[in-house]
């Protein structure tokens, strides 16, 4: 007798449709999971999510100038640059007004922001603030306010203060990318190079991306051997040996990156070495420190530990049978290890690799105390930036594009090699 | 048995082997291999079975005499010039190689061409009823296949010797035994000399024309399988191989093949082949495989005891009884299931056996 399939939907001994009683037996459990994962999910939208959105956004913000001169601005967009060489009565009245009465901190704090497309705009304002207090103590309103202005000033007959205005009438801006990148606006609002003399940020970052894959080429350069002296030492050994590599973790970063400067300075440690066995005369002393050299040399050792734990843990799990059966199968020693060793740490040197091109990319004590002029990296622009000038806006952009270049080498490595050929251990 | 075997192929020469200049892992082997032969190397973990095996492959270094293979020294030749095959412990494939590729890299490193290399692998492949798999990685691969190739791969490039160190080890047990007659069959196709390391001693008995049994780093017999059962030189290859019931006594007389022992606890005295003792008055270990014990008073008169059944286990072909005889609560023998058998636990039975079945060896250290 054939026995008929059913097509219909499954069900249970009780008659209740399979799937739905599984989802009813599941729900207690997901709903058990997503609490347990909850906290850590809250952690994660706190402390990463939200402060690289903020830092998105703030890349690109321009609201804050919107706030303290809206009806300025509002008349502004009404203004025809072809027909009239400078804005209508009604912008000067309304920037007259804002002035007047806006908060005075809001004020303070545009200024700085309008500072960044024109330089002079401080002191503009400034004198011409002080110009409007006088008028609104007396209670004396001027007929004109653009032949008032322009008295006080007469940058306010200088129609490229009000082009650069332009720049800040839209709540977003692009100015920020555009500066970090070498780039401004010229008088018209084209977007044009920065003068010469000011272009610091291309060859800033052409530098990072230098050192970065030179610290990573070395790192994988001295962290293979070491990394495959451990994985093949008897536990004795290779467990003292562990320790070497892990005690730079327990020195604080300062100390390590002072000691380089001990070590590398002209009258250093390894000069006078040199020196002293002949091999450089007095005056021929190498500089190795606050330059590129001295930043490559400190930031490959600080590094070099993320490179031998990855490449580690993938060697250790390589059975040493392999090499045996390779030089049995017929291979010569160096052959066996080009085609069956090397191809097997390709998830080690690769996770390796990306983790320390990550860290170096984005490095910023070491490059600031060894680098000097030549060495600085990207991060401690973003670090003066900061803290300096306080122009976060610049900072958020710059940081902004580190996190891209980071994900088109992520982007770009998966396409390579494949990042589920990644293994951290 | 093989009829190819007819001159020494591999011959260790007197080889002691140290790693730390204290303990001699192998004490003076001397051991002949014949072109063709399959020769098993059993013994417990720590005998120096696998020693031996990789001074062979050339990845350990006497530390005293000589390996000739083919009469030619070898201790100087490095192991990706021997020639030999090898199939390791956990197969030792390459994981980011297909099969293909696996089976493949003994003919590339020799620089064979593309086409002669893609036929020997297909044949390899078809050796070992892999043909369709060669594209397949071997983590793809079930344990049984995995082992197949390993097997393929160290047999492709037609080497002078094949070594197999424990290469069923890690298999459940039915898989192992299909991969004994396999492999057995295979080698009885080429003809090819086989050098096999193993602790389990049914599949040296299955497989091997000789099993040489180390223990201790000294190899305590060589010889064929049925002889190695049957007539074990000493106590611990009696114990080692197979099962057997032991006994301990002083040698009272010897008598041409024969000598007379006194059992201990006064149990009685036991008339048994003369084979590893020493004179009279020594003390001397018995041994008689449970299948040789027959129940009963018949038999020739001789070595007739009275036992009481301890215990009594029922596996189908025969009844497997514990007795306590000669106040050795151990001792077994085994009754064919011949469907007369009715005795119960407590019972008293009578019992002997043949004085040529009962050997007198050494007593174990």
């Amino acid at each position: 007798m054939e026995v008929p399939i059913s097509t219909a939907e499954l069900l249970t001994t009780d008659g209740i449709p399979l799937k739905q009683s599984l989802k009813k037996a599941e729900r207690k459990n997901k709903l058990r999971a997503f609490l347990l994962v909850f906290p850590l999910l809250l952690f994660i939208i706190v402390t990463f999510v939200m402060p690289i959105g903020d830092m998105l956004l703030r890349s690109v913000d321009d609201a804050q100038i919107n706030t303290v001169f809206p009806n300025t601005f509002e008349e502004y967009k009404k203004w025809d640059k072809e027909k009239d060489e400078l804005p209508p009565e009604e912008v000067y009245k309304a920037l007259f007004l804002e002035l007047a009465y806006g908060d005075k901190i809001q004020v303070g704090r545009a200024l700085t922001r309008m500072n960044y497309s024109k330089s002079g705009w401080k002191s503009l304002i400034k004198t011409t603030s002080r110009a409007i207090k006088k008028v609104v103590r007396k209670e004396e309103f001027p007929d004109s306010y653009k032949d008032f202005l322009i008295e006080t000033n007469e940058n306010w007959a200088n129609p490229t203060f009000w082009y650069a205005m332009g720049q800040m009438v839209n709540a977003t801006t692009p100015i920020y990318y555009f500066n970090a990148i070498d780039m401004t606006y010229d008088e018209n609002q084209n977007v044009i190079r920065q003068e010469e003399n000011r272009r610091v940020y291309v060859q800033t970052w052409l530098k990072t991306l230098k050192v970065s894959v030179y610290v990573t080429f070395f790192c994988l350069v001295l962290g293979f051997p070491v990394a495959h002296l451990l994985a093949n030492l008897p536990l004795r050994y290779s467990n003292l040996l562990m320790i070497f590599v892990l005690l730079p973790f327990w020195t604080s970063l300062l100390v390590r990156t002072t000691a380089w400067i001990v070590m590398l300075q002209q009258q250093g440690v390894i000069n006078g070495i040199l020196v002293w066995l002949g091999i450089l005369n007095d005056d021929g002393r190498l500089s190795m420190v606050y330059n590129e050299t001295g930043t490559l040399i400190a930031m490959t050792q600080i590094l070099l530990p993320f490179m031998i734990l990855p490449l580690y843990s993938v060697m250790r799990v390589i059975p040493k049978s392999h090499m045996r059966a390779a030089q049995n199968l017929g291979a010569k020693p160096a052959t066996a290890f080009w085609k069956v060793y090397l191809p097997q740490t390709i998830p080690g040197m690769s996770a390796g690799g990306l983790l320390v091109f990550v860290l170096a990319i984005g490095y910023f004590i070491t490059p600031e105390l060894v680098g000097g002029k030549d060495g600085k990296l990207i991060g401690s622009w973003i670090a003066y930036h900061l803290k300096t000038t306080l122009n976060w806006g610049l900072c958020a952009a710059l940081g902004a594009i580190l996190l891209g270049v980071m994900l088109v080498f992520y982007w770009l490595y998966n396409k390579i090699v494949g990042i589920d050929n990644i293994k951290l251990g | 048995m093989n009829s190819g075997i007819e001159k020494t192929f591999v011959k260790f020469e007197k080889i002691d082997k140290s790693y730390d200049g204290e303990v001699l892992v192998v004490k003076n082997l001397n051991l002949d291999i014949a072109k063709g032969e399959f020769v098993t190397m059993l013994g417990p973990s720590g005998s120096g079975k696998t020693t031996t095996l990789m001074m062979l492959a050339g990845f350990e270094t006497p530390t005293n005499g000589e390996i000739y293979l083919d009469g030619m020294p070898i201790s100087k030749i490095p192991p990706y010039e021997r020639e030999i095959g090898m199939v390791f412990q956990n197969y030792a494939l390459f994981p980011h190689m297909t099969v293909q590729e696996n089976l493949a890299f003994p003919l590339e490193v020799r620089k064979i061409s593309k086409a002669e290399t893609k036929e020997k692998v297909q044949k390899a492949l078809d050796m070992v009823e892999l043909g369709e798999f060669g594209t397949r990685f071997p983590a793809q691969l079930s344990g049984g296949q995995q082992q197949r190739v390993a097997l393929a791969r160290a047999l492709v490039f037609e080497p002078r010797l094949v070594l197999m160190d424990e290469p069923l080890g890690a298999l459940d047990k039915n898989l192992r035994e299909q991969m004994q007659y396999e492999i057995k069959h295979i080698h009885d196709r080429i003809g090819i000399t086989v050098v096999y390391v193993t602790h389990d001693q049914s599949e040296a008995l299955t497989m091997s024309n000789r099993i040489a049994v180390f223990n201790d780093g000294v190899v305590q017999q060589l010889s064929t399988p049925d002889i190695l059962y049957e007539k074990p030189e000493n106590s611990f290859v009696a114990q080692f191989i197979g099962e057997n019931n032991r006994m301990i006594g002083t040698i009272k007389s010897m008598e041409n093949n024969y000598c007379s022992v006194e059992l201990e606890n006064g149990a009685g005295s036991v008339k048994a082949l003369k084979v590893n003792v020493g004179n009279v008055g020594e003390k001397t270990q018995l041994s008689v495989r449970p299948e040789r014990v027959s129940l009963g008073s018949e038999g020739n008169g001789e070595n007739v005891f009275t036992g009481k059944v301890e215990e009594l286990i029922y596996l189908g072909d025969h009844i497997r009884v514990r007795l306590d005889v000669c106040g050795n609560n151990e001792f077994i023998v085994k009754v064919p299931n011949e469907g007369s058998f009715d005795y119960n636990e407590g019972d008293s039975i009578k019992l002997n056996w043949n004085p040529n079945d009962i050997r007198a060896l050494d007593l174990p250290n």
